[in-house]
């Protein structure tokens, strides 16, 4: 485990990212901030305060591996990846742009720090699985495989075909984190496929089931630390989220799923998360 | 008594599986068919049993590629090219993942089963997939040559497998990956199969040469790469090609001849034999072969008919 990063650090550090993946998909008119600005403190949390992955440890088999299944929010991962050294930060100008190493989805082979595809929803968690597995039979017991999706994520019917495998191979080493925002493409997840009790639901499948506030990177250190130490079972984080979190036009809106934004609306949101006193003090 | 290409199949595996602790097997509650079976009794810690969820087993595959291990992944033909495709498509062809998927019960073979178990679409699906290659099993030498390719050799691949026995054919020389493997020589015209339709085409060319016509057969077992030079070379020599697969007439072997004679410029008479554009019935398989016109008579009245065009050509 990494030494635990300063609140207030760590705080300014998602406020940045949020900036620039902001700054990133307006400046290409294309991408997802809904979906990216949701899970911005869980991927913070695990590339940095949790999960042993670097640009130094990326040829090593026994490195922790996480897994963007909820594809589509891949600007956040490409900023996180670039501020851990992967590729340079200048690069998210290139996003979703002919040529360039950052796909509209996560490709690995394309983008240094990607594991593998993601984006056709539900599928890359059963390749977090299948990576889970092959750590077990080549006996590298120390890592860990950590699988993000989303809430909407959970209609897809594969999702609880991975649940079952995790279930009944004692997937410990898989580590599932759901991005509960509530919000899909075309409404609340209440409205387009509401997926009742979730702790229940992943109970029932065979999973420890813990719950948090996502956009809190202390308590979600504090799931995943426990999650780290279940060796019975697979564990699923469900993370409390705000789509659009920290936008304030965005929080809780289907419609920023995946819309373009336009130039008033940059200016609204850049002004939200613009640097304070505090965070230049503390980044 | 010949075995069966999946009793053959399945003894493979569990022997590469001996020399090579990097191979894992997957199969989706239908190991006891496909013969997976054999390699889960041998080596039950790399074997999983993914029960009948055919996505995330393909899924899986691509993650237990990426960990490093070779993973062979089983089901029916008709699955993976419905179920898993997604999987197969967006993870393990994306991203170049060594994984070997394993079509049993290919083409008419799961007669009895009917059309939702028939796989007569498997080739054009997994033909048009980037980096997939293609290849179909024809007897149990080519079949262990095979498995053999595909445990040795990284990357995403297809392979299609019968049910059924399949008769030793002769073959002229070496197995080679992507070049067609010449069953019998001829001068008139040309019978590119594969599969099944490679013994079929050689009782054919037998039933010909009777009437003094001579053609040469080829098993073109790697359908993509294609070997283009022996499709190309049979058009030029013998001026007559007949395609014949267990596949529809649309987007398999007959397809992949035909694009690459046109562009070739070398454009001689190609009559296709394999399933005409229709959802196919149960039956015994041999008379489900006969229905559809893949059987001896029919793969030498395609013979004729192509020479009858090349005489007016």
């Amino acid at each position: 485990m990494r030494a635990a990063m300063d609140p207030n650090t760590m705080q300014a550090l998602c406020k940045r990212m949020r900036r620039e993946v902001i700054r990133a998909i307006h400046s290409v008119q294309t991408g997802h901030p809904g979906g990216s600005l949701s899970c911005c403190e869980i991927l913070c949390a695990l590339y940095f305060a949790h999960a042993n992955i670097s640009p130094e440890n990326w040829l090593d088999p026994g490195r922790d591996k996480i897994i963007l299944s909820k594809g589509h929010a891949a600007p956040m991962l490409y900023r996180i990846l670039a501020e851990k050294g992967f590729f340079p930060p200048a690069e998210m100008a290139t996003l979703r742009q002919l040529n360039s190493r950052l796909q509209g989805h996560p490709y690995p082979e394309k983008t240094p720090g990607v594991e593998v595809p993601s984006g056709p929803l539900g599928i890359a968690y059963g390749a977090a699985l299948g990576i889970a597995m092959a750590d077990r039979i080549l006996g590298r017991t120390r890592c860990r495989t950590y699988a993000v999706l989303g809430d909407g994520e959970l209609n897809e019917g594969c999702v609880w075909e991975t649940t079952m495998a995790a279930s009944k191979f004692c997937a410990c080493n898989l580590i599932t984190i759901v991005d509960r925002n509530g919000v899909q493409l075309d409404g609340t997840c209440c409205e387009i496929m509401p997926m009742g009790d979730l702790e229940a639901k992943f109970r029932a499948f065979g999973f420890h089931v813990l719950t948090c506030d996502g956009h809190s990177v202390s308590e979600l250190v504090e799931m995943l630390e426990t999650a780290r130490d279940d060796h019975q079972k697979p564990t699923v984080i469900l993370a409390n989220t705000v789509k659009g979190k920290g936008v304030s036009f965005m929080e809780g809106k289907n419609i920023w799923h995946g819309r373009p934004i336009d130039d008033a609306h940059y200016q609204i949101a850049m002004n939200e998360l613009k640097e304070d006193a505090n965070d230049s003090v503390n980044s | 008594m010949t075995p069966s290409i999946r009793e053959v199949y399945g003894q493979t595996l569990a022997e590469i599986g001996a020399e090579n602790d990097r191979i894992v097997v997957l199969d989706a509650d239908v190991s006891a068919s496909t013969r997976s079976i054999v390699f889960a009794e041998k080596f039950p810690h790399r074997f999983f049993n993914c029960g009948i969820a055919e996505a995330n087993m393909a899924a899986m595959a691509a993650g237990l590629a990426h960990g490093g291990m070779t993973v062979f992944a089983n089901t029916f033909a008709a699955f993976i090219t419905t179920n898993s495709l997604l999987s197969v498509r967006s993870l393990i062809a994306y991203s170049h993942a060594n994984v070997k998927l394993m079509g049993a019960y290919a083409g008419l073979s799961d007669a009895y089963d009917g059309y939702t178990h028939h796989s007569i679409d498997d080739l054009a699906i997994m033909r048009a997939i980037p980096d997939m290659r293609v290849m179909v099993a024809s007897d149990a030498e080519q079949t262990r040559f095979l498995l053999r390719y595909a445990a040795e050799t990284d990357g995403p691949m297809y392979i299609r497998l019968s049910r059924d026995a399949m008769n030793d054919l002769n073959r002229y020389g070496r197995l080679t990956f992507g070049k067609g493997s010449v069953l019998r020589e001829g001068t008139d015209a040309t019978i590119l199969a594969c599969g099944a339709l490679c013994g079929t085409a050689c009782q054919a060319a037998a039933e010909l040469a009777k009437q003094n016509i001579h053609v040469r057969v080829a098993d073109m077992f790697t359908i993509k790469p294609l070997d283009r030079e022996l499709v190309i070379r049979s058009a030029r020599e013998t001026g007559a090609l007949v395609t014949a697969e267990e596949h529809s007439v649309i987007g398999g072997l007959g397809g992949a001849v035909a694009e690459t004679l046109t562009e070739a410029g070398a454009c001689v008479p190609v009559i296709r034999v394999g399933v005409s554009d229709t959802v196919t019935e149960s039956g015994p398989y041999g008379q489900l072969l006969a229905h559809y016109g893949l059987d001896v008579t029919a793969v030498a009245n395609a013979v004729e008919r192509a020479l009858s065009l090349k005489r007016a050509h």
